[in-house]
């Protein structure tokens, strides 16, 4: 969760203690569900009728450095005791170790709003399952420092993988890696043909370390470009969650120098022009959205500033100008009622904002 | 203008992988020249390069299992690319266990360099890797400026010391000084001085052992008659040194330098199936 942001939501409930973390730029998301299972013991605590469930963060560094040397924590903490203590506003958490000793850590936390990114797994049109010492290996012929990465699927019901060239990077001075993986090294394979994503590499990076060492296959459910992708992780004690957005392609002439002439991919769909238009109108505005289905709320990633006109329609025909690549974000459903966030179609900006934080 | 070449010997590639890991790390972009028989890689003495240059010579048929070229031309068989090495190094990183890497030059739209590397999978096909490495095609003008360097006029020729222990005296020089005098007699003797206004330090080597050379047209007569005890010496950019010192994989059989008395340092690799020539000049 760490590599994603740098705060830990925590929020207990009945179906058990998730910590979530969101980044700076809203492209990405991840949840981890421990099950009540998982505890030794598990209390949500007096939840009458008023109180709302509980929800806080903390500082990801302070609680990370609780943990900080995990070989001798293996050896010395017998049981970590978390306690939440709303009235001292602090998040208590106890490590009683070897001889007697208990270190008790005193964590500042802050009242926050539901974090929850808006996905549906089920409506995505492709899934792929991989043990994760598969996708392990396919990432390691990538640079440690690359940014994004497209997945796509070939003829043969190939798998492939392709390190992702920004347009402003010069083609011929680029190299371009790519990895073909058969469909039978996955578990299961349901894709749509021709379907391809690209999303950052460097944030399931860090889900993928925890899969190979937890040993869980991982399921990747995708749909079309500019919608997110979702990593799951399944356990009898732990639901896993990665969200993360995905390049929506315009352009469908620049596909061409990065896939350097081995056109596996089709051009892109472009009838994205219609829910950017939008997306870029909201992003004017500064408001949540309109009354489409699903368009994206605000955030995009400040690589570009905004265009004011739809200039993706002009795709091809001027070629200094700066490239329509953006991400975008995913859907942070409302957060006024507790519980699971209503349709997609709610497009308040996280209230988080709200509280005056900068 | 075409080339193709493949690899299948797991040792072949590691030693093959090695010697692109040392030349990535003396060169950012250096210049790949391809014949029917050997490859080189040339890096030339411009200023760009802070003067060093580099000359590194392999036969083909110790490394590959299969190798095809057509140059430019039928009187000028020979291919020059230049090329980043370090992108060239990481595409062979990840292939040490690899079935296969082939190498093909290829021109979809723009020159590259296509390595295909072929891993063993659980599943029935085998995993494929392709990683396409921009190349520039140098023209059959500019050929002369990458002619193989010619034994400079030297004064000393002496063998190096363990360059593991040399590596780690540079290394340690290198925190206190930007440049290192490198002096050598015909005695086997060689010292590594550096100089600051707070602290001269000299590591002293002796029984190195000078390389024989056959007197070919004269090449000796300044070191012949030499009194055997004077030294020759070169003040060098100790990063270079350091560079060559740290980064070389090939582990030689034999390595020697030859000192042109304050001009410049040759440095020479020797393995039976590469050697490695590495030109510092010395600073004014």
């Amino acid at each position: 969760l760490s590599r994603i942001g740098d705060e830990l939501y925590l929020e207990h409930t009945e179906s058990g203690l998730s910590l979530r973390a969101v980044n700076s730029s809203r492209s990405g998301f991840a949840s981890f569900l421990f099950a009540p299972l998982f505890f030794q013991l598990y209390e949500p605590g007096t939840a009458g009728p008023e109180t709302e469930l509980f929800r806080c963060k903390v500082h990801m560094k302070s609680f990370l450095g609780i943990f900080r040397s995990l070989p001798s924590l293996e050896k010395s903490v017998g049981k970590c005791l978390i306690l939440l203590k709303p009235r001292a506003s602090r998040l208590v958490l106890q490590l009683h170790c070897k001889y007697g000793v208990t270190k008790t850590h005193n964590l500042a936390f802050q009242e926050c709003e539901r974090l929850q990114a808006v996905f549906d797994t089920q409506s995505c049109a492709s899934h792929l399952c991989a043990p994760a010492r598969l996708l392990a290996e396919a990432v390691v012929h990538f640079p440690l420092t690359l940014a994004e990465v497209t997945l796509g699927t070939g003829p043969g019901g190939k798998i492939s993988l392709r390190n992702y060239v920004e347009d402003e990077a010069e083609p011929s001075k680029t190299m371009v890696t790519e990895l073909w993986l058969a469909e039978d090294e996955f578990q299961s394979v349901a894709v749509a043909p021709g379907s391809h994503i690209t999303f950052c590499l460097k944030e399931f990076r860090g889900l993928l370390s925890f899969a190979e060492a937890s040993n869980l296959p991982l399921t990747i459910h995708f749909d079309e470009p500019g919608r997110p992708v979702i990593f799951t992780l399944d356990d009898t004690v732990l639901e896993v969650h990665l969200v993360l957005a995905t390049l929506s392609d315009l352009e469908s002439d620049s596909q061409s120098p990065s896939t350097n002439g081995v056109s596996h991919l089709p051009a892109p769909s472009e009838d994205f022009a219609d829910d950017l238009e939008s997306y870029m109108a909201a992003m004017e505005t500064g408001e949540g959205g309109s009354e489409r289905p699903p368009s994206p709320t605000f955030s995009l990633r400040p690589r570009r500033p905004a265009e004011s006109d739809p200039e993706e329609e002009e795709e091809g025909a001027v070629p200094g100008t700066p490239p329509h690549k953006k991400f975008r974000s995913l859907f942070f459903g409302s957060v006024m009622t507790p519980g699971r966030p209503g349709p997609a179609t709610t497009q308040e900006v996280l209230a988080e904002d709200s509280e005056g934080e900068s | 203008m075409r080339f193709r070449a493949k690899i299948v010997d797991l040792a072949c590639l590691n030693h093959f992988s090695r010697i692109i890991n040392t030349i990535a790390k003396l060169a950012k972009t250096c210049i790949l020249r391809l014949t029917v028989c050997k490859l080189y890689f040339i890096l030339s003495d411009k200023v760009a390069n802070g003067g060093a240059s580099m000359w590194c010579e392999l036969s083909q048929g110790n490394f590959f299992d299969e190798f095809q070229m057509e140059g430019v031309a039928a009187e000028h068989n020979e291919i020059y690319l230049e090329l980043v090495p370090e992108n060239l190094s990481r595409a062979l990183k990840t292939s040490q266990s690899a079935k296969a890497v082939k190498i093909k030059l290829t021109n979809k739209h723009c020159p590259c360099l296509r390595v295909a590397v072929e891993l063993p999978s659980l599943s029935s096909s085998s995993r494929i890797v392709t990683h396409d490495i921009p190349v520039g095609v140098i023209p059959r003008r500019m050929w002369n400026d990458f002619r193989e360097p010619s034994v400079p006029d030297f004064d000393v020729s002496i063998y190096l010391p363990v360059l593991k222990t040399m590596k780690s005296v540079v290394e340690r020089m290198k925190n206190v000084s930007n440049f290192i005098v490198i002096e050598a007699n015909l005695s086997g003797e060689m010292n590594l001085k550096i100089e600051t206004d707070l602290v001269s330090v000299t590591t002293h080597f002796k029984d190195l052992g000078n390389p024989p050379w056959a007197s070919e047209d004269g090449c000796q007569s300044s070191a012949q008659g030499r009194d055997l005890e004077t030294m020759a010496e070169a003040c060098i950019d100790i990063k270079k040194l350091q560079q060559l010192l740290a980064g070389q994989q090939i582990n030689p059989t034999k390595a020697l330098c030859n000192i042109v008395h304050k001009r410049i340092v040759h440095f020479i690799l020797l393995h039976e199936e590469v050697s490695l020539q590495y030109f510092i000049p010395a600073v004014a």
